[in-house]
């Protein structure tokens, strides 16, 4: 039921709608700005290692200790990732439930493989005594990479969360939703590994 | 988060449909993959080989390469475009962009001036050496 | 099989009967606290509130309720701000020579510490947040905001932060290092004691809290606006809550970062900010303030923004360059990014850094100058009415000027040289932090209260409070701007010189007088709420307003609006008037609303034991709990049934209701 007055043209001029007005759906949005807040955590992280990357207090260094074909079999993982991810996304489009579920859980196998890789890493530096607390270098190191670890460790929970959810209850409006924040989530961590690969290790063998 | 269509999703494609704002293809994702696989190739090889004289101009040359390849993963991967989103997720972008790098550059130009003024010792690579 | 050390060791970590503390002072108000505790609870059982709080308050996902929530939070916590505040003045103006005062320093440096903790985010965050989450969603003619679901977690991870600092003046001790708590000193080998690891937890777990709710409000700006209502015709405080939510989202990962490195350097002995192994303290300083900085914008801009409609409101004109208003905030948004260095001049980054941050600190004052003349063209020539909300404006417009210049001040490096850190910046940022933050709260409440609540608030106690508060304001204050110009530094509970000590005392008193404004702001409740009948409002526009909000009933409805407004012009409930809308009065639809739910308090009291558990080095339990919070929030994902309609004949007759009291009013 429209009320109106009459404009100065004898239009009649309507301040209030017909109850069809639907508000715009905020989700995609909101996650892209905590994305934004997300790299801001990372930046802090980067300006840290940046500020605190050459203290090795006598200790390894970079070039010590970076194992540069293992960050580029990471690299890889991650990179195949995305792309498997991508591949569910195009599932999602067209509707095939089974090809997003087929897609995501390759995604899933690839980020486990990424994790197992950096643990791998991880627990060797440990024990050569190039743990988190023998300089700020490696804290600086151990805190960037291990942030970036553990964002694909809740991506990978989410991820699993997902497949059980599309599994029993379909690609609903609410779980395409979904899908679609956890593809944003999913391709910026891989810009952020962009950022450390570069940044921590292929800079961090340089003299 | 916030629902305003209930699980049936009777309205809920068209809101879907609206705020997507992208279509992602396979030759999409094929191109961005190539592209950052050179784009990562490239640096390992610069760094691993020493190809360069200078470790200060691998240093930028890599960090190029990252710039442009992040951009490639915003292309292809994130469909990031002035229209998602009526241009309010560039907005965004471009924004946290910004500040990104003023907190870089500004701490690294401050921290610098601060070691230098106020550390005990001015060498930077004796610096490495303290314990 | 287990020796039973080891196993009290894992559950309890580092509790035991020695942390409730033996000082008297605290021993005292654990007393007060439980038995004023245990009167509440005991009266709530009697008058059976416990129903209706759990289910129209606790589990409440409207924007409205919630917004109510986070301003009696932090009314309550001002109070204990304030006692704060009042023991630091006792003491100094006490304690000279011989005479030690009644605060041993350690107690002392906790009292301050918590004082500014308490303040700033614990009382001025969430009454800004308390504002813009009532306010907004009606003024951009909205039914809620985006996800209102995270906005009810939002509030209780806030309320969670200031319950563990709650707990932490009765089990074990707060931290003693200043409320920014900067390395070393609050470092593991200085404060191995649990008061540093309460401080980071409550604020992790607020700061989450306040990160979603930013979010939320950008989505709900950008996305939820009535029809019409583009970008330019926003109303001015949502034009501010936009920006501040902006610096919201931009600045509190600085923070959470930050904290979250202190904490590993503590925790797990990494060398972040340590002196040793390649540390750099001065790089927390550094960062915190990159956060810092933008944090006092964060307090500041809604205050604008509230100021402008108060002042617009009562000088029953439209605001005075709009447009020059919205390009002044946002280019202080951007501006407060480049300034932080301002807070450590004198930590020595040489002159170049300091010439160029000291530059940068000058210009920002610059379009906050443009708004205060805005403002005072909105008054020219207006037909002025001097009500409570507008003497706060007025009392605001001289007192942050004031402030500001003090500011500029202290944004020349070599004056900042002498005044960093005197009594001198203390002056400086309570002035400007009073002047807008806590005459804005003064000024909202009087200003939105008939709305919020149905009745106004009577006018007699606010003008009291007022005065109250503006005068001892100027007591409390001014002497400390003398002291900081006569080198008195900051923080500190005993004095030699005995020339100093008339200044403190003057300051007590004015402290006295303040105390004495929140007495009466406190009667002005108790007696509104007494005689509510004679204060009603019945028209929902007590004041003549020109923004969507009060083209509601007072109270609004919990749907706000039967049919979403279409909007024309800036002030757009002004321009409805003007053109003599006929509200609509029939065919009234269905409305689609989000559900109640418990998911939110449940998840932040999970919280509010994984940090007390952090803080005592209970691994064991804090472990447990955060696997629980996870379960929770996966089985929470699980529910798809999240909404519901109102019908519409209980729509029609909640309207009808309205069409009946707008007929007898007129």
């Amino acid at each position: 039921m429209q009320t109106s007055t009459l404009s100065a043209a004898g239009h009649p001029v309507r301040f209030y709608d017909d109850g069809e007005h639907h508000p715009q759906q905020g989700t995609l949005l909101g996650f892209w700005i905590y994305l934004m807040s997300d790299c801001l955590i990372f930046a802090v992280l980067f300006a840290v290692y940046a500020v605190l990357g050459r203290g090795y207090a006598a200790g390894p260094s970079g070039a010590d200790l970076f194992n540069l074909p293992l960050v580029a079999a990471n690299t890889a993982l991650l990179l195949f990732s995305s792309v498997t991810y991508g591949l569910a996304m195009i599932g999602m489009q067209h509707g095939h439930k089974k090809a997003v579920l087929g897609w995501l859980a390759v995604t899933a196998l690839f980020g486990l493989g990424f994790l197992g890789l950096e643990l791998f890493e991880f627990a060797h530096l440990i024990h050569e005594g190039a743990g988190p607390q023998r300089s700020a270098f490696l804290s600086s190191f151990f805190t960037l990479v291990g942030t970036h670890g553990l964002h694909v460790t809740f991506g990978t929970v989410w991820l699993v969360t997902l497949m059980f959810q599309v599994g029993r209850f379909g690609l609903t409006p609410e779980n395409k939703r979904r899908l679609m924040c956890l593809s944003m989530f999913w391709h910026f961590l891989d810009v952020i590994w962009i950022g450390v690969f570069t940044f921590v290790y292929l800079m961090g063998v340089l003299p | 988060m916030s629902e305003h269509l209930n699980a049936s999703g009777s309205h809920g494609d068209d809101h879907g449909h609206d705020n997507s704002g992208y279509h992602a293809s396979v030759k999409g994702y094929v191109t961005g993959f190539l592209l950052s696989v050179v784009l990562t190739a490239i640096p390992f090889w610069l760094v691993m080989a020493k190809v360069l004289p200078s470790s200060g101009i691998t240093a930028l040359v890599v960090l190029g390469f990252a710039a442009v390849q992040i951009v490639v993963h915003m292309i292809y991967f994130l469909h990031m475009n002035t229209r998602v989103e009526g241009g309010w997720s560039m907005l965004a972008l471009l924004f946290t962009g910004v500040l990104v790098l003023i907190m870089l550059s500004g701490s690294i130009w401050v921290m610098y001036h601060l070691n230098t003024n106020m550390m005990p010792v001015h060498n930077a690579s004796e610096m490495r050496n303290m314990p | 099989m287990f020796p039973v050390q080891d196993i009290l060791k894992l559950v309890f970590g580092r509790l035991g009967p020695d942390a409730i503390p033996h000082d008297p002072i605290v021993l005292g108000t654990l007393a007060m606290v439980t038995l004023g505790g245990l009167s509440l609870f005991v009266a709530m059982t009697y008058y059976r509130v416990w129903g209706t709080l759990w289910r129209d308050w606790i589990t409440s996902i409207d924007h409205k309720k919630i917004g109510i929530m986070y301003i009696i939070l932090a009314v309550v916590m001002l109070l204990r701000g304030f006692v704060d505040a009042l023991l630091m003045r006792a003491q100094q103006a006490m304690s000279f020579g011989d005479n030690t005062g009644f605060l041993p320093p350690h107690h002392y440096d906790q009292i301050f510490t918590a004082h500014g903790v308490l303040m700033i985010f614990f009382v001025a965050m969430p009454v800004i947040t308390g504002f813009m989450n009532y306010v907004v969603p009606l003024q951009i003619g909205a039914r809620d905001v985006s996800f209102p679901f995270l906005n009810n977690f939002s509030f209780w991870m806030t309320a969670s932060g200031a319950v563990l600092m709650m707990i932490s003046l009765f089990v074990g001790e707060f931290a003693a290092t200043g409320w920014l708590a900067y390395p070393p000193l609050s470092g593991i080998l200085q404060s191995s004691g649990v008061g540093v690891d309460y401080y980071i937890w409550a604020l992790q777990i607020a700061g989450v809290g306040t990160s979603l709710s930013g979010i939320n409000l950008i989505a709900t700006i950008i996305k939820m606006r009535a029809p019409g209502m583009t970008m330019m015709k926003m109303p001015i405080f949502t034009w501010t809550a936009l920006c501040t939510n902006v610096l919201i989202v931009a600045a509190f990962p600085v923070l959470t970062a930050v904290l979250a490195l202190l904490t590993l350097d503590r925790t797990v002995g990494t060398n972040f900010f340590t002196n040793d192994l390649g540390g750099n303290a001065m790089m927390y300083v550094n960062l915190i303030w990159i956060w810092g900085h933008p944090e006092v914008y964060i307090l500041v801009l809604p205050c604008f923004g509230i100021f402008s409609e108060v002042i617009s409101t009562y000088s029953h004109k439209r605001l005075f360059g709009y447009a020059s208003m919205v390009y002044a905030t946002v280019v202080i948004t951007v501006l407060s990014y480049v300034v932080w260095l301002h807070h450590f001049f004198t930590m020595g980054s040489g002159a170049s850094v300091n010439a160029f941050f000291g530059i940068t600190t000058m210009i920002i004052s610059i379009p906050t100058g443009a708004k205060i003349f805005n403002w005072l063209f909105t008054m020219y020539r207006g037909r002025i009415v001097f009500d409570v909300p507008m003497l706060w404006s007025i009392g605001f417009m001289v007192t942050f000027v004031i402030g500001g210049m003090t500011g500029v001040l202290l944004a020349v490096p070599a004056a900042d040289f002498v005044l960093h850190n005197s009594l001198f910046l203390i002056a400086h940022f309570h002035n400007v932090i009073i002047g807008s933050v806590v005459f804005g709260m003064f000024a909202g409440i009087n200003y939105w209260f008939p709305k919020a609540f149905g009745y106004k608030l009577n006018a007699f106690w606010g003008k009291c409070s007022f005065w109250f508060w503006l005068v001892g304001f100027y007591m409390a204050f001014m002497p400390l701007y003398v002291l900081g110009l006569m080198g008195v530094t900051r923080r500190m509970s005993h004095f030699e010189d005995p020339s100093l000590q008339i200044w403190f005392q003057i300051a007590a008193f004015g402290a006295v007088l303040i105390a004495i404004g929140i007495a009466c702001f406190l009667i002005q409740l108790a007696v509104s709420y007494r005689n509510r009948g004679q204060l009603r409002d019945v028209t929902g526009d007590p004041w003549g307003g020109r923004t969507l909000e009060w083209s509601t009933s007072s109270p609004p409805p919990e749907y706000n609006f039967a049919f979403t407004p279409v909007v024309h012009e800036l002030d757009a409930w002004h321009d409805m008037k003007q053109r003599r809308h006929q509200r609509p009065v029939a065919g009234f639809k269905a409305i689609h609303m989000p559900k109640n739910t418990a998911a939110g308090f449940v998840i932040a009291m999970l919280c509010v034991v994984i940090g007390f558990s952090l803080t005592w080095h209970m691994w064991l339990v804090a472990g447990l709990f955060f696997v629980l919070v996870l379960v929770t929030v996966v089985v929470h994902t699980f529910n798809y049934q999240r909404d519901f309609y109102i019908p519409a004949d209980h729509v029609t007759e909640i309207e009808n209701l309205r069409t009946l009291s707008l007929a007898a009013q007129a």
